[in-house]
């Protein structure tokens, strides 16, 4: 009698296995030619475009929002909600005519009030407090007619018109009581659940003729790399964008696998103020310690592009290549007579705090370890979790070195003002007068060439002045399922699925 | 009928401490060895040799930095089997202790005592960890306390139930009326009696406390990188598993290996008695 | 009656004492929810901002005791970082109810998986006479033991979602969505959960019968006559299950308090990944209120066992 009770159970729990596999089994979008699922590694920190600040959630409110302008592939700026801009001799007046038959996913055309309402709100003007620290510096937004804009800004900054890719929403939308967030980009918000994902839909009136090719488009938030690669085998997933070297070597015969740098400089950030470091020729010796070409190897599959300052290779205008000051592998001698200079003839012990949850930072720490020890530099990882880093080393500044990626925004000086000695993104505390004087006289300059010059020059000092040990630019690698075609690589760190289709 | 249930004779008992014994003393001269000597270098990296499988250079095969395993494994077996030993020790001792105390007597010791059991085992063992690292600093003493702590409301419960259900028992109920003392009941009448249960659940803690090691170092408590642990390892290998799955199978058998030894060996040490 | 009210009032004390511990955790662990938001993007202004925003300002106790205040009129707050929509934050309760069922219902497929399993495994290994069979039962369940949970939940989701093809890993489909493909996917996660499980039950029964058929009141009730059936499931099982269903009630609790390994491996929207996630971004409210739901199980589901066992021993409501 109980035993026949144990075999029902049984026969009903097998079947129920049987009906997952049926229903749950068919691998979803694979077959379907007009969705896609992106896996994204980590939740959305805001559906607000102008709090958001996560870069894991601007790469895609990017497919919903638009700015005035918005960046394109090369990093270069392209017209979105505005048709043309104006940017006035003394730098402080913009102009930005409209370009009328942009509709936000609600219906509306976008009007003057809307973009009024939008800069003012990101700026502070609205209610007093900036959600977007750059436009600070707007005094005014003027509406001159239904088609055109005047911003007044309090000083003259080439670099702020990047600032304007800020996205523009409805007018009274940051208040309305049911939140949908509404913009005018290719696709529109369909739902978001957290730990889950958020879906979008097709922008069938979106403004770039032809665009978007899908229906829908779905993130997953898949929570660990590893899953991931089970999820993309298993076809519940069609594009993953952060592979590790090794599991794009496992999918290669899969799937497509496209790699580009990214927008992230890693580094080994030394604490310019600690009791060691503050010798200059013990930053030099760490930095003539390491193997880059070795770190990349191991790390990145030889996919990382070497650097030696803050500055992106990608921003061609302004990027100077400096790798031959310490060079692409250690130089053991040259470390070594450093710190006997400095007075350290025995070595130093060096502690390098990683946030745990970076896998390419991790890594990176294992092999630059083993490379230091080489030197005499003893060094030790205290891996730590990612909220204790930031209170730690980069609010606190309690550390000694740190192996992290600060990621860049298409602003080419924004790598280089927090190494101003006052900056209060500054947190490896490198002083230097000189470099202070010469980012002013960057800042200042209207002429893209000088500065242009200014900024090499910055890239200089901070690099022969060792004020951190600059390692390399990692690659994004993403996989593709092998049907979908025209996934495009920004510079920046967008996940744009306008363009992306199933091949017929 | 009652043969059936009679204890198996002493030559069967044998084989499983027999091969406990074995398995125990493999895994703990590995570990001494490793200690002194390794194969290679535990750190040395090498980019010609990443990955490479299971060879003769390299029986367990090298990892993503060409690293040896068998070496790593030696160093990391070491390094678990002291974590976890100390770990279940601390929160197996603790949990008899406590929960003989409470399960035989009872009243308001008893109340208070479940009181804190029950809260510890709602907190989540990651923030308080967290607040062990912030408190204390990391590192593996911290690692160990932390752990110990979170373990023992297992122990806790499983002894306490043990001892409600055998203070009544007939035996202990004539050993009471025959005047035997407190201290003696508890622990030369009960104890020996809740050695098959607690037996299990030491077992299964030690499992866990090889994982959450890992999972610990994770948060910075703990081993750090690049000295190894197996639980360090596997999740390490994790990311791996495919183009790799030697990196994963070594640590991950190497803990089957020692929780298995080590439940072999008890199996047979109380068959015997 | 007398004893409810005990329970209720030491279950109050117990959540109170919980609630202080985890509010307490969460003034000494480094960075708070605003570091968590903004990240490398800091501003000194903009965390000044954040934190009026949040009421962060306010000293601890103030904090504390508004929150308390808050949650035993009912309202559990809203979450510091999911959003509900643009312009509102996740209430607690929608996040948490949202998370729950995936976690009940994970649990509940487990423990009937461990039930139907384990129970005729441990009394077949008990009354099982060849020693090849002991013997084997004792390696295969303790190799079963042995294996790391995370190690399993891949090897399962490798065999049974690459190799069998008979799920897709990842594949989760929202029980609002689609229930049947829900439970079916659920399958496989509360199988890892459920192996080891099942090999420590099975282990924990049998040897719990074996004391038990050493005890006297089984050769009396042989010598009364009783037939070898009557004893064993009678007698003998009825006095074993104790020790079990405490273990069992610990693993309930455990699964229905958050799977957080199996979650994360499978991919599943659980409240045990909604915790590490919530604790290593710092949502308070929704920390909070999860530790105290885990508290409240465990100590619900042992005061169910408690029960239990009053029912099984009448001589324990005597003490």
């Amino acid at each position: 009698m109980k035993k026949r009770l144990y075999v029902y159970l049984f026969m009903a729990l097998l079947s129920l296995a049987a009906l997952g596999g049926c229903t749950g089994g068919t691998g979803e979008s694979s077959g379907d030619k007009s969705s896609v699922v992106v896996g994204i590694q980590q939740d959305i920190d805001s559906l607000d475009p102008h709090k958001a600040t996560a870069a894991g959630t601007k790469e895609i409110l990017f497919n919903i929002f638009e700015g005035l302008v918005k960046t394109d592939e090369n990093g270069n700026l392209m017209k979105a909600v505005a048709s043309d801009y104006t940017i006035s001799e003394d730098g402080l007046v913009y102009t930005f005519t409209l370009r009328g038959n942009v509709k936000f996913h609600s219906g509306n055309e976008v009007t003057a009030e809307d973009v009024k309402y939008s800069l003012e709100r990101a700026s502070g003007l609205l209610d007093g407090t900036a959600l977007i620290s750059t436009l600070k510096t707007i005094q005014s937004v003027d509406i001159v007619d239904e088609h055109t804009v005047q911003v007044t800004v309090d000083s003259a900054n080439t670099e702020l018109i990047y600032s304007f890719t800020t996205a523009i929403i409805p007018a009274g939308s940051g208040e309305d009581a049911e939140g949908t967030p509404i913009g005018t980009g290719p696709f529109s918000f369909v739902s978001y659940k957290p730990q889950e994902g958020i879906v979008l839909a097709k922008n069938a009136q979106y403004w770039q003729e032809g665009l978007p090719y899908l229906e829908e488009v779905t993130f997953k938030i898949v929570n660990s790399p590893d899953t991931a690669l089970l999820d993309l085998k298993g076809g519940s997933i069609d594009i993953y964008p952060y592979l590790t070297d090794s599991q794009a070597n496992e999918l290669k015969d899969s799937f497509q696998i496209l790699a580009a740098p990214s927008n992230v400089v890693q580094a080994l950030f030394l604490n310019n103020a600690d009791e060691t470091l503050k010798d200059v020729r013990v930053r030099q010796a760490i930095c003539y310690a390491m193997d880059k070409a070795e770190a990349n190897e191991f790390v990145t599959g030889g996919n990382s592009v070497p650097i030696s300052s803050a500055m992106l290779p990608a921003m061609k205008d302004y990027y100077v290549d400096l790798n031959d000051t310490y060079g692409d592998t250690a130089n053991i001698e040259k470390a070594k007579e450093l710190l006997t200079e400095a007075g350290y003839p025995d070595g130093i012990e060096l502690e390098i705090t990683v946030p745990s949850n970076y896998e390419v930072h991790m890594q990176t720490a294992e092999v630059i370890a083993e490379q230091l020890k080489k030197a005499g530099i003893n060094a030790a990882i205290n891996p730590v979790e990612w909220n204790t880093w930031l209170e730690d080393c980069y609010n606190g500044r309690k550390y000694q070195s740190t192996i992290c990626g600060i990621t860049c925004d298409m602003t080419p000086g924004y790598l280089l003002n927090r190494f101003q000695t006052d900056s209060s993104k500054n947190f490896v505390n490198f002083a230097n007068d000189e470099y202070d004087a010469t980012y002013l006289k960057a800042q200042a300059s209207l002429d893209l060439g000088e500065k242009a010059e200014h900024y090499k020059q910055l890239q200089q000092i901070l690099c022969e002045d060792a004020g951190s040990a600059f390692i390399q630019v990692p690659p994004i690698t993403i996989a593709m399922n092998k049907k979908l075609t025209g996934y495009k690589f920004y510079p920046i760190y967008v996940q744009d699925m306008s363009t992306v289709r199933w091949a017929e | 009928m009652m043969r059936k249930v009679k204890l198996p004779k002493i030559q069967k008992w044998n084989k499983y401490f027999t091969a406990g014994l074995i398995m125990t003393v493999i895994a703990l001269l590995l570990a001494v060895v490793g200690l002194f000597w390794t194969p290679y270098g535990t750190t040395d990296m090498s980019a010609a040799e990443r990955f490479h499988a299971p060879s003769l250079m390299h029986p367990f095969g090298t990892d993503n930095f060409g690293r040896d395993i068998l070496s790593r494994v030696m160093k990391g077996m070491g390094t678990t089997i002291f974590i976890s030993t100390l770990v279940v020790a601390g929160s197996g001792g603790a949990g008899i202790l406590i929960g003989a105390l409470t399960g035989y007597f009872g009243g308001i010791l008893d109340e208070a005592i479940m009181r804190v059991t029950d809260a510890i085992n709602g907190f989540p063992s990651i923030l308080l960890a967290l607040v062990v690292i912030s408190v204390m600093g990391g590192g593996r003493q911290n690692l160990i306390i932390s752990l110990a702590i979170v373990f023992t409301p297992s122990f806790v419960r499983i002894v306490r139930s043990e001892f409600i259900r055998l203070r009544d028992a007939d035996y202990i109920m004539r050993a009471r009326l025959m005047g035997v003392g407190r201290a003696r009941i508890l622990f030369i009448h009960i104890l020996p009696n809740i050695f098959s249960t607690f037996w299990v659940s030491v077992m299964i803690g030690f499992n866990n406390a090889i994982l959450a090691e890992s999972g610990m170092s994770y948060l910075g408590v703990g081993v750090k990188p690049p000295d190894a642990s197996l639980g360090n390892m596997l999740s390490d290998a994790q990311g791996y598993l495919m183009t790799a799955p030697w990196y994963a199978l070594a640590p991950g058998l190497a803990i089957v290996w020692v929780v298995l030894g080590f439940s072999l060996l008890s199996e047979g040490i109380r068959r015997n008695g | 009656m007398k004893y409810l009210a005990k329970k209720i009032i030491t279950l109050i004390m117990t959540l109170f004492l919980v609630s202080v511990a985890a509010f307490v955790a969460f003034q000494i662990i480094p960075g708070d929810v605003v570091t968590s938001i903004l990240g490398t993007e800091a501003t000194p202004e903009r965390e000044e901002q954040l934190r009026e925003e949040l009421g962060l300002n306010d000293p601890p106790v103030k904090r504390y005791v508004s929150w308390v205040g808050d949650v035993l009129k009912g309202d559990l707050g809203v979450s510091y970082r999911y959003s509900k929509n643009m312009n509102e934050m996740m209430p607690v309760t929608e996040l948490i109810g949202d998370k729950l069922p995936v976690t009940l219902w994970l649990a509940a497929i487990a423990v009937i998986l461990i039930i139907v399993a384990a129970i005729p495994l441990g009394v077949f290994w008990a009354k099982s006479k060849s020693h090849a069979m002991d013997a084997f039962m004792g390696v295969f369940t303790q190799a079963a033991m042995a294996i790391p949970s995370f190690f399993l939940g891949i090897i399962v989701t490798y065999l049974f979602g690459i190799v069998f093809k008979v799920f897709a890993p990842g594949g989760y489909v929202s029980y609002q969505d689609n229930f049947p493909g829900f439970l079916g996917y659920l399958f496989f996660p509360a199988l890892s959960v459920a192996i080891p499980k099942i090999a420590m039950t099975a282990r924990f029964l049998r040897n719990s019968m074996l004391t038990e058929m050493k005890a006297d009141y089984v050769r009396t009730a042989y010598s009364k006559g009783c037939s070898d059936r009557r004893v064993m499931y009678g007698h003998v099982l009825r006095n074993a299950m104790m020790p079990v269903i405490t273990f069992l009630g610990m693993i309930i609790a455990e699964i229905v308090a958050g799977s957080i390994v199996v979650e994360q491996v499978f991919g599943l929207p659980g409240i045990g990944r909604l915790l590490i996630s919530s604790i290593s971004t710092r949502d308070f409210p929704v920390v909070e209120i999860l530790i105290l739901y885990i508290t409240f199980v465990v100590i619900f589901v042992y005061f169910l066992v408690d029960i239990l066992y009053r029912v099984i021993d009448p001589r324990i409501s005597n003490r």
